[in-house]
């Protein structure tokens, strides 16, 4: 009996690994963004500043959701940069020199994740090649393939349909601001934001109430026993990197109609930079371990952090890296001090 | 009785073959038939090595054998130390790139003071390799603390460095662009008057034979080995996993420290935004097409260096058939994509079962012709 009892609150000190990471990064958040507003005042101040957060980095949001996925199962993909620069790229042409409307060109960003994901996912899963070695081909083969498409900066501007959708904005009632000149400003989020927050909500109840999200976490936790489980192990990790390409095809679509332009330098950094939000957000790049909800307050965490490096002078463009470096280092020694106490208290 | 030896040397053969297919050195040396074969067909005079005077005036060995292995020298030496960390900690530092700009942008902003263009030296050059290399030393510490005493994985942890380190160049030359032209300084870089062969490849004869000196006379080898198979029985068997785990990220921050230097002196320019971009990358690409598992453990040495002229060989053939740069990537990437599927091991198990299918046919039809 007592024995029953020792293993049963083991296990639930594992479980809530998640819940305490997730915990220490919105509370982090949240405080970092209360001394913002009362330390640094001005920009902070109206709802319109966060909203501009979500507008800027939408498509951000989108290629971490997809990476928390792909790390809860174990595995890596920092293709997802060049898949955003490459959707720009073809539907900047697909729009221009193919006649393409806006609906369409999602189906052609569709495609092409669509594309990387069963071919990189196959590689990963079925042959068994390292994820790292077969993604960052990945990558190399999205930017290349860019260049090759075009090596200028392209804008689409003679589309109508298309500047409506760029410059669409979906007001939030009753949260605007008065601006300096005394008119009051109606606060507005973009399409983008929408379709990430739809992104977000449909990936949370996945991988937490069916079947597919809990053999991700079983997966990435612990193969061998996901596998003695009868959980199709090669078949999950294929998913995973599928949803993951497909989310950096619809993240290089929001990229396009937020941005409104193609370039082989779009996106540049984006894999890391999810990579990193995936991390503050609690999950761990070993699987097993992290909350689609945390991940979105990483990406929250890291563009603050750079609004306050910003906002308190520090205008010299390193600091920037310098800071949001620091703030990962941080969190990375908290979740390890964490995790080293608790295995600790659990073989005791 | 004829037939039957026959028989016997073709599965000698046979078994011969499987051998060399499943050997560690067959992925970058058939990358380097293949490579070879293409150039042939496109334009045997690649190989071409001529001896004759520069544009400078110096008398050199010059052709793009000679290149490929002079500018391969950064990457091989970030090789070595790759495959330390590789086979150590059983993950790859991703920060190389980062922290190689950290060093040389501490070697130029040493040596040109406060003049970004300048011709002088501000400084003498060997306290500016000195402190490049001390750079290098402290950000392969800063790794290693944090993957050793931390138990924060390899890639993660080195995240930070490499979201910071060309940030801290920044901060180093100011966002600046910088030019230092002392001959002595390029002669690290390009030829010392009256040498033949490039200083690069010289440097990195001379890492090479120090490596091979420290593997035959101390242990090191072995036990970056045994820690990476597992760290438990190498710690009861005595070892210290976190003091080899340590020391193979100072190795690698040496190694990136001089690949630094190297890469620093050949052009006398630095940008920190653009120096050496995505090297890290090809680094950990040549400890794979090295056929070493990136998953720790077992090394070969010899195939991470081979495996870093591989992508410079390549590089080098690409950029011969008239290829675009910007548009480099995308071949390479095919390139990888084919080495690494025939070395998986359900390729080569496909690729002995068809030999000995084959041979079995063989078989058969002798026997008929016997009968």
């Amino acid at each position: 009996m007592g024995k029953k009892l020792v293993n049963m609150t083991a296990s639930k000190k594992t479980i809530t690994d998640t819940a305490l990471l997730l915990t220490i990064t919105i509370v982090t958040f949240l405080l970092m963004y209360l001394v913002a507003i009362f330390g640094l005042g001005g920009g902070f101040r109206t709802f319109q500043a966060f909203f501009d957060m979500l507008n800027d980095k939408s498509a951000l949001l989108i290629v971490s959701c997809g990476l928390s996925v792909v790390m809860i199962a174990g595995g890596i993909d920092i293709s997802v940069g060049g898949v955003i620069a490459l959707v720009g790229m073809c539907c900047v042409i697909f729009l221009r020199d193919f006649g393409g409307n806006i609906f369409t060109a999602f189906l052609v960003a569709l495609a092409i994740g669509l594309a990387f994901g069963i071919v990189q996912g196959f590689l990963v899963a079925y042959l068994e090649i390292q994820p790292f070695i077969v993604t960052l081909a990945g990558m190399f083969f999205a930017r290349g393939m860019t260049q090759i498409i075009s090596s200028d900066h392209l804008n689409v501007t003679d589309n109508e349909a298309f500047q409506k959708v760029l410059n669409t904005r979906i007001i939030i009632p009753g949260l605007g601001y008065t601006n300096n000149n005394g008119v009051y400003m109606d606060s507005y989020i973009k399409i983008g934001v929408v379709i990430a927050l739809i992104i977000v909500a449909i990936l949370f109840f996945t991988l937490r109430s069916t079947k597919l999200g809990r053999a991700f976490y079983a997966v990435g936790g612990n193969r061998q026993s996901a596998l003695m489980l009868g959980i199709n192990v090669k078949r999950t990790t294929f998913i995973s990197h599928l949803i993951c390409s497909l989310l950096a095809g619809i993240a290089g679509y929001v990229f396009f109609i937020t941005v409104g332009s193609g370039s082989g330098d779009n996106a540049m950094g984006y894999e890391m930079d999810a990579i990193a939000s995936s991390i503050i957000g609690g999950t761990m790049l070993t699987g097993g371990v992290g909350n689609i909800i945390g991940t979105m307050f990483g990406v929250f965490s890291l563009s603050t952090i750079q609004k306050i490096v910003n906002a308190a002078g520090l205008g010299d463009p390193w600091w920037t890296g310098i800071t949001r470096a620091a703030m990962l280092c941080l969190f990375l020694v908290l979740q390890s001090i964490i995790l080293i106490r608790k295995q600790k208290g659990v073989k005791v | 009785m004829a037939n039957a030896s026959g028989t016997k040397e073709r599965s000698k053969f046979l078994s011969v073959l499987i051998k060399i297919i499943t050997n560690q050195m067959f992925i970058p040396i058939a990358a380097i038939l293949i490579l070879t074969i293409v150039n042939l067909v496109a334009d045997p005079s690649f190989f071409a090595v001529r001896y004759g005077t520069n544009t400078e005036g110096a008398k050199l060995f010059a052709g793009n054998p000679v290149d490929i292995l002079n500018n391969g020298t950064a990457l091989a030496l970030l090789a070595i130390g790759m495959t330390f960390v590789t086979a150590a900690s059983g993950g790859q530092d991703i920060s190389v790139g980062a922290t190689m700009a950290i060093a040389a942008g501490v070697i130029i902003k040493i040596v040109s003071g406060s003049n970004t263009t300048s011709s002088t030296y501000a400084h003498p050059l060997i306290v500016a390799v000195l402190v490049a290399l001390l750079a290098g030393i402290l950000c392969g510490l800063f790794n290693g603390v944090l993957v050793s005493f931390l138990n924060i994985q390899p890639m993660v942890a080195t995240l930070v460095l490499f979201t910071a380190g060309r940030s801290i160049a920044g901060w180093i030359t100011g966002n600046l662009s910088y030019k230092f032209s002392a001959p002595s300084f390029k002669a690290f870089g390009q030829t010392f008057p009256g040498v033949p062969i490039p200083t690069p490849i010289i440097i990195s004869i001379i890492c090479f034979i120090i490596l091979a000196l420290i593997f035959k006379f101390t242990t090191l080898g072995l036990y970056v080995q045994a820690v990476g198979i597992n760290e438990n029985s190498a710690r009861l068997n005595g070892l210290n996993p976190i003091a080899i785990k340590l020391s193979s990220y100072i190795i690698l921050g040496v190694c990136v420290a001089i690949a630094a230097f190297v890469t620093v002196a050949r052009t006398g320019t630095f940008i920190s935004s653009t120096f050496v971009k995505d090297i890290e990358m090809d680094a950990i690409l040549a400890v794979a097409l090295g056929g070493n598992a990136l998953s720790g453990g077992k090394f070969n040495l010899t195939a991470s260096i081979i495996g870093a002229y591989v992508i410079q060989y390549l590089k080098t053939t690409l950029t011969a058939l008239g290829i675009n740069a910007v548009a480099l990537p995308a071949y390479k990437a095919v390139v990888i994509i084919i080495l690494v599927i025939i070395s998986t091991p359900s390729a080569r198990a496909w690729f002995v079962r068809q030999w000995q299918a084959i041979a079995k046919k063989f078989q058969k039809v002798e026997a008929k012709e016997v009968a």
